[in-house]
């Protein structure tokens, strides 16, 4: 066992996700594989080899710091639910 | 028992950009609520974020301003948390591997040197803004300032005392002005600071548990929260109890700090690499060209302003506290070739009437050139020193010359001596009361009558020769 429920539910809940008991037990299990997995892939010999931080190798995509037309407040809280003033409304984070 | 505090800063930096870190929005604040926003910085789905060059040089300038390792190859990360104002529900950020480390900047405590470590400096994009209301069921969100350009800044825990941890801020908050990648607002939040601060009894080597200080926005602030929070420790630890390590935000209506609850979870942010940017790679070349590009920084100006000026320490820091009052004191002498008088007028009359009128340098009405004049014709004599500050007034109130000023004011200093020597016997005559008590000895009524040609000249007579024919009438019986 790589990962246990109680980790499961603790990463999940992290996530704001909730699992049913039957949902907890499957990704358990799920998860259990794909890090065993990764033990197989521990044992290839890496030694000498940079550590890869992304897929593509390549460095420095830039832009230039020039401005582009935004899409303006209407636009923007078109799909919010609840826009006030300009303002999205979120319910009361602090008490 | 004696505690020991220990202190470290992080700092966070908005960069003085044109557009945000990773799309084209704008950086400007103050706009009309969620304008300045677009998909990249909303999070919507689908969407790739795109690196602004500006930013690498402005961390990379700070890097090496403050004696950093610039990494050849640095890599961003994705800091997870939960929040309405992080749309993504992550922050780009730098973590494994972040643009610069190991550095420090020497401060300057009444003469003595003290060196602070810095730990890194890294980049990052800033959160959104939520305004709370007391009254209503909701909070709200405001985008703008999602994906504005942050640099974060890590002191080592170097700092003992209250003192060092301010004047740390301040060398930091004068090199980021200095170079002109942040405009150092506190209030605005373009320069934040949270402070960690423990205590631990002196001469013990373990640090003790520390607590975690934000929402401090002047220099007065943190000195004040950092100074409340030794206090507070203090007395945990000689009641016998433990600090627990928390969160506390500083209460200025109360002057206390609170403990900012339910944020243990907040900590498990699983970092991972972010696979929408490829690394950022600085070679020799790109790091030797922002090297050359740099200013002058402060500390290295103020050494130039003693050797070079020969002022005292105090001016030379006064002085260097801008670039534009530096580089206004540099045109006056520059001009009029007399250094330190020079640093009296700009750091006196000049100052005050700025700071009188809430002015910037470059709004000034008296340029560099005219007080450089306005020097000039006190060392040559046509004016008193005293004079001056009339005519400096006159300068600063109609942009006039000093020239014009003090032809249109009739304030040429008299320097003839057939003419004062008339007024002086006028004094002498009309003061004979004081002239037989200073002749028995009363040596100090000499001032009086040197006020008093002063005063019948309207100012205007040349002190040295009021003192010389003085002295020769007053030794004459």
């Amino acid at each position: 066992m790589r990962i246990t429920k109680e980790e499961v539910r603790h990463v999940a809940h992290l996530a704001r996700l909730n699992f049913s008991e039957g949902e907890e037990e499957k990704f358990t299990s799920q998860l259990n594989s794909i890090l065993m997995y990764m033990d197989i892939l521990n044992g290839v010999d890496t030694a000498g080899i940079q550590p890869m931080t992304h897929a593509i190798s390549l460095g420095n995509v830039f832009r230039d710091d020039t401005e582009k037309e935004s899409l303006g407040a209407e636009i923007a809280l078109e799909g919010a639910p609840d826009g006030k003033m300009g303002f999205f409304g979120v319910p009361k984070i602090i008490e | 028992m004696q505690y020991e505090p220990v202190i470290g800063l992080e700092v966070h930096a908005q960069l003085l950009t044109k557009t945000k870190i990773f799309c084209g929005c704008s950086t400007r604040f103050g706009e009309e609520p969620n304008s300045n926003t677009c998909p990249v910085c909303l999070g919507m789905p689908g969407v790739l974020p795109v690196l602004n060059k500006k930013v690498v040089e402005y961390a990379v300038k700070m890097a090496i301003s403050t004696h950093c390792r610039i990494n050849g190859t640095s890599t961003w990360a994705r800091k997870n948390y939960f929040y309405p104002d992080l749309p993504k529900g992550y922050q780009i950020t730098q973590f494994a591997h972040p643009i610069a480390e190991a550095g420090y900047i020497d401060i300057e405590i009444g003469g003595a040197k003290r060196r602070i470590g810095i730990t890194r400096i890294h980049m990052e994009e800033d959160a959104g803004k939520s305004i709370h209301d007391d009254l209503s069921p909701f909070s709200y969100v405001d985008l703008n300032r999602a994906g504005v350009p942050l640099i974060e800044i890590v002191s080592e825990p170097d700092m003992r005392n209250t003192d060092e941890a301010v004047h740390y801020l301040r060398r930091l908050h004068e090199i980021l002005v200095y170079l002109e990648i942040c405009d150092g607002n506190m209030e605005e939040g373009s320069f934040r600071c949270d402070a960690n601060i423990s205590l631990r009894p002196k001469g013990q080597k373990e640090f003790g548990i520390r607590a975690e200080l934000k929402n401090m926005n002047s220099f007065r602030n943190v000195q004040h929260a950092l100074e409340y929070e030794i206090q507070r420790q203090r007395a945990i630890l000689e009641g016998g109890g433990g600090v627990p390590q928390e969160t506390r935000l500083w209460d200025v209506s109360q002057c206390v700090t609170h403990s900012m609850r339910g944020k243990e979870e907040a900590h498990d942010y699983r970092y991972f690499p972010e696979p929408d940017l490829v690394p950022v790679v600085i070679s020799d070349a790109w790091r030797e060209d922002i090297k050359n590009a740099l200013p002058e920084l402060p500390m290295e100006k103020r050494e130039r302003f003693l050797s070079a000026y020969n002022i005292p320490p105090y001016d030379a820091g006064v002085l260097t506290a801008s670039r534009a009052l530096a580089d206004y004191y540099e045109e006056v002498v520059r001009l009029c070739e007399r250094p330190k008088i020079a640093s009296n007028w700009v750091m006196g009359d000049f100052l005050a009437y700025l700071n009188e009128a809430k002015l910037e340098i470059g709004e000034s009405p008296v340029p560099p050139a005219a007080l450089a004049e306005l020097i000039g014709i006190i060392g040559d004599g046509t004016i008193s020193g005293k004079i001056a500050k009339e005519v400096f007034e006159g300068m600063w109130k109609s942009g006039k010359n000093p020239g014009e000023i003090v032809e249109e004011k009739g304030l040429v200093q008299i320097s003839d001596t057939t003419e004062l020597e008339k007024i002086v016997e006028e004094v002498l005559e009309a003061n004979k009361k004081q002239l037989e008590q200073y002749r028995a000895g009363k040596d100090q009524l000499f001032g009086f009558f040197v006020g008093q040609t002063m005063k019948a000249t309207g100012g205007k007579a040349n002190p040295k020769i009021v003192n010389e024919l003085l002295k020769k009438k007053l030794s004459m019986s």
